[in-house]
């Protein structure tokens, strides 16, 4: 017989290390033709921290997007990073670049109160140029001082680091740290349906809604949110090293036994959306929040087996012969 | 003991001296620097190193290169006309169809190889025609509305 039910499974997650000790830096340069390059050291393993970091130093810089190019290909020669994970990119170095942008903007106006002979708080670094407030004869575009600031000698380099606070303990006595640096909040929303049969799942329906802080990209959000609605469904259903296990021998070899989502593993009805409340520490007021678009849906699956069959696992995955077992236990 | 194989890659006739036990990813990658195409399991599993052989989408890890003597073989770095992307690679970067983008030579070639042979696909076809394609990232959603976006005229040649 085939059984539908309906689970909810709600998450919170923090960006970058628990306690902090966790910095980034980042350095952005002024090119002889006024573009950047934009230098740290996180890695971009397809969560799209080449395109938001860009975005970040964009928008502080007031320079168009494609003007800014981002290398991180060296994590020995480069500023240094603690690493991709944690959901940290975002915030720890989308503060950095912020800050570097920043440090930068004002050494290009410390550089142009010189040439234009004024105060570097009459400066102004917008749209693509440097020009000083009120005075429209005295502009220079930013490929004018690149080429001025190099040819003439000078190297100007914006640095930024950001860390939310140094390593730190729990206390011993109460248990209480400042764990945190930002909390990101989720929930997801399955439908199932189970055959009583064969113990196979469908889902059917998987509803994800992730409070991000700020979204700095929303199609990247929309990837993300999807893709790791397809790992849970992985994590939930199928995903298992040691199927056997206590054996060795039957751990899994290839990818016919560690079996991960396809495309026809998809859900019919999918749907994703964020909340957005900015974070007052948070580049532009974002969260870390994406390694959690993976943790959702796996128990809201296993919730809305038990919604529908009456009976708990209580181990990933799912699989039929997990349901089945279960069933009989429950009937025996 | 070495062979010579000739067949036409994306146009353009190539000739190289290949083992009889060199699979067509060894010949592609190793010896004629043809990269799109991915070493992911190399055991048919993921789909990575999908290329077209006349035409059809086959498992380069699987297939043995002196096969494709006199044939013509199409990768990724054959769809791009004259510096223009293929509609199919211009909606994957607009749609965000590509995430660390290992998967993504194999899911353009399986869609360049449905859209070949039923250019008005449904829904259920696209994702029939992707799903021997691992992607790590979860991009499905993404991918079909591309292939869809494609599909449906928007992205002309």
């Amino acid at each position: 017989m085939k059984k539908r039910g309906i689970g909810i499974a709600v998450g919170t997650h923090p960006a970058g290390l628990k306690g902090g000790g966790d910095p980034s830096q980042a350095q952005i340069r002024l090119k002889p033709d006024g573009t950047f390059d934009l230098l740290n050291g996180a890695v971009d393993i397809g969560q799209g921290c080449k395109t938001i970091l860009r975005q970040l130093a964009a928008d502080e810089l007031d320079v168009p997007l494609e003007n800014i190019t981002h290398q991180n290909i060296d994590t020995d020669t480069g500023p240094m990073c603690t690493g991709t994970f944690a959901s940290r990119v975002t915030f720890m170095d989308g503060n950095a670049v912020l800050a570097a942008a920043a440090d930068l903007k004002k050494k290009i106006r410390d550089w142009a109160a010189e040439y234009f002979e004024c105060s570097p708080a009459d400066v102004e670094v917008a749209n693509n140029k440097v020009f000083v407030k009120g005075v429209p004869e005295k502009s220079l575009s930013m490929a004018e001082v690149g080429a001025m600031v190099n040819w003439g000698g000078k190297f100007l380099v914006g640095t930024g680091a950001y860390t939310p606070g140094p390593g730190q303990q729990f206390d011993p006595e109460t248990g209480k740290m400042t764990a945190i640096a930002s909390l990101a909040f989720g929930c997801c929303v399955a439908e199932v349906e189970v055959d009583t049969e064969t113990g196979v799942v469908d889902v059917l329906k998987l509803v994800q809604v992730f409070e991000v802080g700020k979204a700095m990209n929303r199609l990247l959000c929309k990837g993300q949110n999807n893709g790791g609605a397809m790992m849970g469904i992985g994590f939930g259903l199928t995903e298992n090293v040691c199927p056997y296990y206590p054996t060795m021998d039957f751990a899994v070899q290839d990818l016919t036994d560690y079996v991960i989502t396809t495309a026809a593993d998809m859900p019919p009805v999918m749907v994703e959306d964020i909340v957005e409340v900015p974070h007052p520490n948070g580049p532009r007021g974002a969260k870390g929040y994406s390694e959690m678009t993976a943790s959702l849906a796996g128990p809201a699956i296993l919730n809305a087996i038990h919604n529908a069959i009456g009976v708990w696992i209580t181990d990933y995955p799912a699989t039929p012969e997990r349901i089945l077992k279960a069933l009989e236990a429950a009937h025996a | 003991m070495k062979y010579v194989l000739s067949f036409n890659l994306n146009g353009l006739p190539v000739d190289t001296l290949v083992k009889a036990t060199d699979t067509l990813l060894d010949v592609l990658r190793e010896k004629l620097n043809v990269v799109s195409p991915k070493r992911g399991c190399d055991n048919g599993d993921c789909g990575a190193c999908t290329v077209l052989v006349n035409g059809e989408p086959v498992r380069a890890c699987l297939t043995i290169g002196l096969t494709v003597a006199g044939k013509n073989v199409q990768t990724v770095e054959g769809l791009q006309q004259d510096g223009k992307l293929h509609p199919l690679q211009r909606a994957f970067h607009e749609h965000y169809a590509a995430q660390c983008g290992f998967c993504t030579p194999g899911m353009l070639i399986a869609a360049k190889a449905l859209l070949d042979k039923n250019p008005k696909p449904t829904r259920e076809q696209i994702v029939e025609g992707i799903s021997g394609n691992l992607c790590r990232c979860g991009t499905y959603v993404e991918v079909v509305e591309a292939i869809q976006a494609v599909a449906a005229g928007k992205y002309k040649e």
